[in-house]
């Protein structure tokens, strides 16, 4: 009995404990990050200056001053919703084919769309780049959303059909029997049912659109350029300035921790495509 | 009105014919059975009927009208699914009222229709309540509730019953019979119990792999299967099916006998044999006996309790009148 228990005491304490110390080694970099932010570029390589030093807003006034942080700030916002929503408003109804009439090719449709995420990014860059300048779209928010739409297109397509797949094909031919068309079926019962599996959803894709620093970086300049742009801007001939690129990098991943922060739930039901109902 | 006409309607999946091309007329206001086995296309004809499968080939006409590329909600049938197919996200309100809706009715209208529909159905306590704070019985009432309201010219029932219980089963039965009674809608029920079969249907409607083997009253059917399939089929428990030498003697590739029309006698029976299992239900004992020369034991029903037990030796005689002759087609012989 007391070993018992000595082990059910431990196991209380340990699983916590290592639980926290894992935590904390994820969460250091961030903490680092911000705590980098309110230094100056001199003080942030000192080490003496760890943890004691006099903190400064210099690097934030000199980011929204100096480098136009709210353009940056407000492209990422304009391409990263824009993005979210066109994919959603493609992917919904073609998750929404292949669930309720799939045909013997859906399998290897779906297959497709996940191998295009195995292709090397990097494999069609040039051509990319070929493409959008000869077709005068370069450094457009035009081309950011459809690209961001187009990376992601897959990912949400495949997990709205897991999601629609839980729904009875029966609810849906009830709506055909009680006059309800394609449209009328999607907005009155799948939109309905499947609400949490289309936020998790969309929220994912915004993420991912948000943090997408390949493409966003390779294909701007400056007009349509977004925070990861502006973070990989921060590099100069002298070297980096820690201060100035911590305190960039804090203003570009502070709007998606928050959000992620208040959508947790949302988001492991999202990861874990459906498992969770 | 509800006269629905099937005309060489038949339905391919890929290569597989699963209907092949049939006939088949159903009057206004009758009650319709699809019985068969299971895979034997019969819930395949309902949902061509509703317009939820395209048929590859031949006509659906509906009181005179083709409606083979009319829409499911526009042919003006309603259907109950096995699963209810509830909206689980509205009320019981919502769901019932859900296909006037769709029609654009007044909001009072569609308040007055349901409260009326809910009343005849003893849903009045439930209507705010959504179909997962239902039971099974209830749920499938709001099934019939919704189906009510649209005033169909004719009710699509596809196994409504099979996921109730057997109590359940019983009474919800008489509840549908009493609709059929009360509003005298065409009605089509699929099923594939043929006791259920046999006690609703005006029309019962036999089906094997796609076919119709016979279309008739549950009594024509009982009394006359047309072939082996159906004389197998139609029956609890099911007709005797004896062939070989003893079926060579009434002229006949197979004889078929139903188990109350053999008689347990004293002695000098047509057939001696071996109680092998007897079963005693109060009302009527049935027993299976094994008769020397016959491939399979014959069920034999008795009225009241006769005491017999496993082992006895027991004569029994057929009455030849009862007799079902069959040929080496499988056909009734006349």
């Amino acid at each position: 009995m007391a070993i018992v228990a000595q082990h059910t005491k431990l196991s209380k304490v340990a699983w916590p404990a290592l639980a926290w110390i894992v935590g904390l080694i994820f969460f250091f970099p961030i903490f680092y990050m911000v705590l980098t932010s309110f230094k100056t570029d001199a003080d942030a390589v000192k080490p003496e200056f760890l943890f004691s030093f006099t903190p400064t807003l210099e690097n934030y006034t000199n980011m929204t001053e100096n480098y136009d942080y709210w353009r940056f700030a407000s492209n990422s916002v304009i391409t990263s919703v824009a993005a979210t929503l066109f994919t959603l408003f493609v992917a919904v109804p073609c998750a929404y084919a292949m669930a309720f009439n799939p045909t013997r090719g859906t399998k290897d449709i779906l297959m497709w769309m996940l191998s295009t995420k195995m292709l090397p990014a990097a494999a069609v860059l040039y051509p990319m780049i070929f493409m959008a300048k000869s077709l005068g779209i370069y450094d457009t928010k035009f081309l950011i959303v459809m690209v961001l739409c187009l990376i992601n297109l897959p990912i949400a397509i495949w997990m709205l059909f897991t999601y629609f797949k839980d729904i009875p094909k029966d609810i849906i031919e009830a709506g055909q029997m009680d006059g309800l068309n394609t449209w009328g079926e999607v907005k009155e019962i799948l939109i309905p049912l499947a609400w949490g599996g289309i936020a998790s959803t969309a929220l994912l894709v915004f993420i991912f659109c948000w943090n997408e620093a390949y493409w966003t970086v390779r294909l701007t300049t400056t007009e349509a350029a977004t925070l990861s742009k502006l973070i990989e801007g921060n590099r100069a001939p002298e070297g980096l300035f820690f201060g100035r690129l911590s305190a960039v990098s804090t203003a570009a991943v502070g709007p998606i921790v928050v959000l992620g922060w208040f959508c947790q739930k949302q988001l492991v039901q999202g990861l874990t495509f459906g498992a969770v109902k | 009105m509800g006269r629905i006409v099937l005309d060489k309607v038949s339905k391919k999946f890929g290569d597989v014919e699963v209907i092949p091309p049939l006939d088949l007329t159903i009057e206004d206001g009758e009650f319709t059975v699809f019985v068969g086995p299971s895979g034997c296309g019969k819930s395949t004809l309902l949902r061509l009927i509703a317009g939820l499968e395209d048929n590859t080939s031949g006509d659906i006409v509906i009181d005179g009208e083709t409606v083979t590329q009319v829409p499911p909600a526009k042919r003006g049938l309603a259907m109950v699914f096995q699963s209810y197919a509830l909206y689980p996200h509205m009320t019981v309100r919502k769901n019932i009222g859900f296909p006037l809706r769709m029609e654009k009715m007044d909001q009072a209208v569609i308040d007055a229709k349901v409260d009326a529909a809910a009343t005849s159905l003893n849903l009045t306590d439930y209507l705010d309540r959504k179909p997962g704070q239902l039971s099974g019985g209830q749920r499938q009432r709001v099934a019939i509730g919704r189906a009510i309201v649209r005033e169909p010219s004719a009710f699509l029932f596809d196994e409504p019953l099979s996921n109730l219980d057997a109590a359940l089963r019983v009474g919800m039965r008489m509840e549908i019979l009493e609709l059929h009674n009360k509003l005298k809608t065409t009605m089509i029920y699929v099923t594939h119990d043929q006791v259920e079969a046999l006690t609703m249907a005006d029309k019962i409607v036999v089906l094997q792999a796609g076919v119709i083997e016979q279309v008739g009253s549950p009594l024509d059917l009982y009394r006359a299967p047309r072939n082996l399939f159906v004389a197998g089929f139609i029956g609890s428990p099911k007709m005797n099916l004896i062939a070989g030498a003893e079926a060579a003697k009434y002229g006949a590739t197979t004889i078929g006998i139903r188990p109350e029309h053999i008689d347990v006698v004293a002695s000098e029976g047509t057939w001696q044999g071996t109680v092998s299992v007897s079963e005693h239900l109060g009302s009527d004992t049935f027993l299976h006996v094994d008769v020397e020369g016959f491939s399979e034991p014959l069920t034999v029903r008795s009225i009241g309790d006769i005491a017999v037990k496993h082992g006895d030796k027991v004569s029994l005689s057929p009455r030849e009148n009862e007799l079902h002759k069959f040929g080496a087609d499988g056909l009734r012989m006349a």
